[in-house]
């Protein structure tokens, strides 16, 4: 009887310490996000936080092949592309495609262009999509968060 | 190697194994798909096509040269070099499939630049150590599967199947890399796309 109980009262110890630690971890994933407390209860920057980091994991592992921030590689620089003119980084070398594009980079437009590049401006070199729309998403959300940065640092 | 991969070796241990057993060349087989049906039978427009390996090659020069200068760097163990090498040599063998396509289809090859201008571009003078080297060669090839397998349905069909041999070769690599960097497996399916 005494050992049952002890027995009852460790998985209620497991199951109270195993709830308490699945907390911090409900905000890495967005499929946990939407399983935490709804209302006021939700800080509306945590979500947003987690949406910019799965967008840097997913920008350096996916775009990061050629792209960097601060630096032209097999394509241009990044930082501050959200709200810039296409074609605009002044040293790198864009395809003709690309320099005659008449378009402001916004969450539409890089939406369109990450998902079908040449759909956007025929005869460009970057090829490479990103078929998911969530993950567009998370990439030009971080994209957009770099731009945000730069202008508040007044480097834009 | 030791005969059971899950439990991780020790780095210095993988290392000194995985350069005896490297030798075998993933080139071979790539080269051996061939190139002759790639020409015309696909309806995608080739000059697309010819713009998006360009860019491929590319890519191919900057990892070409990311392991020259990490071969050079005095930064990495003899046994680490001699991978690196040998990662170098299936870059060299991508680039030269690359360019045959790129001819084959009537455009022009990109040419390579100049040693600075890629180091430069990857930010070179921040490496320290090995561990450094290491980690963005792991960078760099994990982001050159992914480029290949995102690149795939841009690329007319007779280039599907070589594009997704030059990701399995940047994949083994990455893999490579994690194992001597002590990276955890990843746990979920479909690693990489
Ligand atoms: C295979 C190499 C490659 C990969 C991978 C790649 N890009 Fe590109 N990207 C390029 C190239 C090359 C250009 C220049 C295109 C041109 O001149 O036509 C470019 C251009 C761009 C531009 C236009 C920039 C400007 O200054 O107008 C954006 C935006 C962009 N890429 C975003 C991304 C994002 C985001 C990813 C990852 C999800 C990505 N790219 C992955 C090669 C790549």
């Amino acid at each position: 009887m005494k050992f049952r109980l002890s027995i009852a009262l460790c998985i209620l110890a497991a199951f109270f310490f195993g709830t308490a630690f699945a907390g911090p971890a409900q905000q890495s994933s967005p499929q946990d996000a939407r399983r935490m407390p709804t209302g006021d209860s939700v800080v509306p920057d945590t979500v947003s936080q987690a949406l910019l980091e799965r967008g840097e994991k997913l920008y350096v592992r996916r775009c990061g092949g050629c792209h960097s921030l601060d630096r032209n590689r097999t394509g241009p620089r990044h930082r501050g592309v959200y709200g810039r003119k296409a074609g605009s980084v002044a040293d790198f070398r864009y395809s003709k495609a690309l320099q005659l594009l008449n378009l402001i980079w916004t969450a539409e437009t890089l939406d369109r262009w990450l998902e079908n590049p040449a759909a956007v401006a025929r005869g460009t070199s970057m090829g490479f999509r990103l078929g998911k729309a969530d993950e567009r998403k998370a990439v030009i959300a971080y994209l957009k968060s770099l731009s945000d940065t730069a202008e508040r640092q007044g480097k834009n | 190697m030791s005969d059971n991969a899950i439990p991780m070796p020790s780095r210095r241990a993988l290392l000194g194994a995985t350069g005896r057993t490297l030798s075998v060349s993933a080139l071979a087989m790539v080269t051996g798909s061939g190139i002759a049906g790639i020409s015309s039978a696909h309806a995608a427009d080739p000059s697309q096509d010819v713009d998006i390996l360009n860019a491929a090659i590319a890519l191919e020069y900057e990892g070409i040269a990311a392991y020259q200068i990490a071969a050079t760097s005095g930064l990495l163990q003899p046994a680490v070099v001699e991978i690196g090498v040998t990662f170098q040599g299936h870059h060299k063998g991508h680039r030269d499939i690359l360019v045959k396509a790129v001819e084959t289809l009537g455009g022009t090859p990109v040419t390579e630049k100049p040693l600075e201008e890629y180091a430069a571009g990857l930010n070179v003078a921040s490496l320290r150590n090995q561990e450094d080297v290491l980690r963005l060669a792991l960078r760099l090839e994990q982001g050159a599967a992914n480029a290949y397998l995102g690149l795939i349905p841009s690329l007319g069909v007779n280039f599907h199947q070589v594009a997704g041999q030059m990701a399995g070769d940047e994949a083994f690599h990455a893999a490579i890399l994690a194992n001597a960097l002590g990276e955890p497996i990843p746990k979920a399916a479909l690693i990489f796309g």
